[in-house]
């Protein structure tokens, strides 16, 4: 198992990708995508049991992972070229015509490492539900992981797989909210405030577990605390406090890096905060 | 003209329940889902019979539509099962993106489509979901037109691998089409030989073409009558074949004429073997309450509207000639 520093240095490395692929075509969202930077480090390379070389759609007997604010996709394509799911020269290609790393993530141009597409809003979940029950079909106890936005929670059919999943029981299933506060048009607060998100994921049943996503230690142990909450009955959750753009100073914390790439300049401030650690694709 | 005769009617979703059945039987990867609707959809018999296999997943499409894509991951083969409201228009976007897009082989099971819902009105008869449906690439649309029909392609689409369409609906419909016949997904069936004019109808408008089809023999008219249980894709070849022989064309579906099969027909029509064609379909409008008869005759979709059409059509082809 590596270490924490050595997942920070590949988070940072991971960083530096995504700042670099929403530069080079000027599109894309660095915001979020910088703020689940550890999060996704820690559960490719540390938690997940998958077969990143032996890519199979059905993910039989194998940890699986759906993106359902799809936004954030170079940080997801990041993470799969640096664990070995494509090559990382193929990052170069990031939402330019025939590239299989389109703006948001789909299985239309197979892409290994993709299930499902997604972009759209408030899809993920459902999907990941259906996921996990076709693996209690197959006698398959792998886990099957997903991740959401906050803002996403304001779309209708979250609440309704919120629903399904504690009614049907679903423990094999670790959801994650990517708890930034921030949104296209603003502070969640502001546009749609979530209310108390603890306690509505509690009144619909599931078990709710929070940390500190840009602390790689606290990532990684309550990773491995919320498997042991699976197999119990409940579906799982972790409220993952982030800070969008975290890791570039003067993108932090604004929902104004949700959607933007930054200029020529701005890239080259914050690959200076972001050293090349295992290798510029 | 070729006769045809019934002994017995019944619900073209029944004969969706008994395939559902049969293919469970057949297939183990085959799962349910519905969303509170088992008993209209005829699903309880799956439901009796595999019990772990089936989910009732409440008032919630869309989240049905995204389990429905997710337990393809795994090699599952899900029929969802809802009225055709909201097996479509309800939930586009689920299936447009986690089905269509992702290229997943659901099997979206669709009844009560069409006027013949009756009596609950607008809000529930979906007069536009073959238009939703086949605009979306990939995606395999089918409406059969009887019990024995609908039957025989539930079990077809089980073995199709990709997403599919199947539209079917709530009245007790004539049984025509004989048990043994095979469904081949995509294949127009050719129910009657004729020249003066080709007539296509769909699902509960086959049964109607074939009531014009006698009256027009009567009248000396020999039309030729397919069926077109598959709407995409399209069996171009038979429509082409057809047509050169008849020399113009009716549609009879029950659907908008804007974006059903009439919309798929004259497309082809006017790129291959541009020749005149009248619909019959409901003309850029809402149903209403009221008795399927009474609907199918006030919207125009009853074997009157099929005749006066031919009519039409056929004073077309000659002024055409002349």
């Amino acid at each position: 198992m590596p270490t924490t520093e050595q997942l920070i240095k590949i988070s940072t490395q991971v960083r530096r990708d995504i700042v670099r692929m929403v530069h080079a075509h000027q599109s894309g969202h660095p915001g979020g995508s910088l703020g689940c930077a550890d999060f996704l480090t820690a559960l490719y390379f540390v938690i997940m049991k998958h077969n990143p070389t032996a890519f199979s759609m059905d993910g039989k007997n194998e940890d699986i992972f759906f993106l359902s604010n799809g936004h954030i996709s170079p940080l997801w394509y990041s993470v799969l070229a640096r664990s070995g799911y494509f090559d990382k020269k193929e990052l170069s290609t990031f939402r330019s015509i025939n590239s299989r790393l389109q703006g948001h993530p789909t299985t239309h141009e197979g892409l290994p490492g993709v299930r499902m597409s997604s972009g759209s809003l408030g899809q993920g979940l459902s999907v990941a539900i259906g996921a996990a029950q076709s693996k209690k079909l197959n006698n398959d106890s792998s886990i099957v992981y997903s991740l959401h936005g906050d803002g996403e929670l304001q779309e209708g059919q979250i609440w309704e797989a919120m629903m399904y999943a504690a009614a049907k029981k679903i423990d094999n299933l670790i959801a994650t909210v990517d708890y930034n506060g921030q949104q296209i048009d603003g502070a969640v607060n502001d546009v749609l405030s979530l209310g108390n998100l603890k306690a509505k994921w509690e009144a619909f049943g599931w078990d709710v577990l929070q940390m500190n996503g840009n602390d790689m230690k606290q990532v990684v142990e309550t990773l491995q605390n919320a498997l042991k909450h699976t197999g119990k009955g409940k579906p799982v959750v972790i409220l993952m406090t982030t800070v969008m753009g975290y890791g570039v100073d003067f993108m932090m914390g604004s929902h104004k890096w949700h959607g933007i790439a930054p200029n020529d300049e701005q890239l080259k401030q914050a690959l200076a905060q972001l050293p090349e650690t295992i290798g510029d694709y | 003209m070729k006769k045809f005769t019934y002994t017995e009617k019944k619900d073209t979703r029944s004969g969706f329940g008994a395939g559902l059945l049969e293919a469970g039987k057949s297939n183990p990867n085959i799962v349910a889902l519905c969303a509170d609707l088992t008993g209209s959809l005829k699903m309880d018999a799956f439901e009796k019979a595999f019990p772990d296999r089936f989910f009732q997943c409440g008032i919630a499409e869309a989240n049905m539509m995204g389990i429905a894509a997710g337990m393809t991951i795994g090699g599952k083969i899900p029929f969802t099962g809802t009225f055709a409201n909201f097996s479509t228009g309800r939930v586009y976007d689920q299936i447009r993106q986690s089905i269509a897009y992702s290229g997943k082989n659901v099997k979206i099971c669709a009844s009560h489509a069409g006027l013949t819902l009756g009596e609950d009105g607008a809000t529930h008869q979906i007069l536009e979901d073959i238009g939703l449906m086949k605009m979306l690439p990939g995606m395999t649309v089918i409406n059969p037109c009887d019990y024995n029909q609908t039957k025989a392609a539930t079990i077809a689409i089980a073995k199709h691998i990709g997403p599919v369409y199947l539209r079917f609906g709530r009245p007790s419909w004539p049984i025509f089409i004989p048990e043994n016949t095979p469904f081949e997904i995509g294949k127009a069936l050719l129910l009657n030989e004729g020249s003066d004019v080709s007539i296509f109808a769909t699902g509960h408008l086959v049964w109607k073409a074939i009531e014009a089809g006698m009256a027009l023999a009567d009248m000396g008219i020999s039309a030729e009558i397919i069926n077109i249980h598959t709407i995409k894709p399209l069996d171009e070849k038979a429509v082409i074949q057809s047509v050169s022989k008849t020399g113009c064309a009716i549609t009879a579906e029950e659907h908008q004429i804007n974006g059903g099969l009439g919309d798929s027909i004259c497309q082809l029509l006017s790129r291959h073997l541009p020749s005149p064609v009248e619909m019959v379909g409901v003309k850029d409008t809402f149903g209403e309450s009221g008795t399927p008869d009474a609907l199918m005759t006030k919207y125009g979709l009853d074997s009157k509207n099929i005749v006066f059409a031919v009519e039409q059509v056929l004073q077309r082809k000659k002024e055409l000639a002349g």
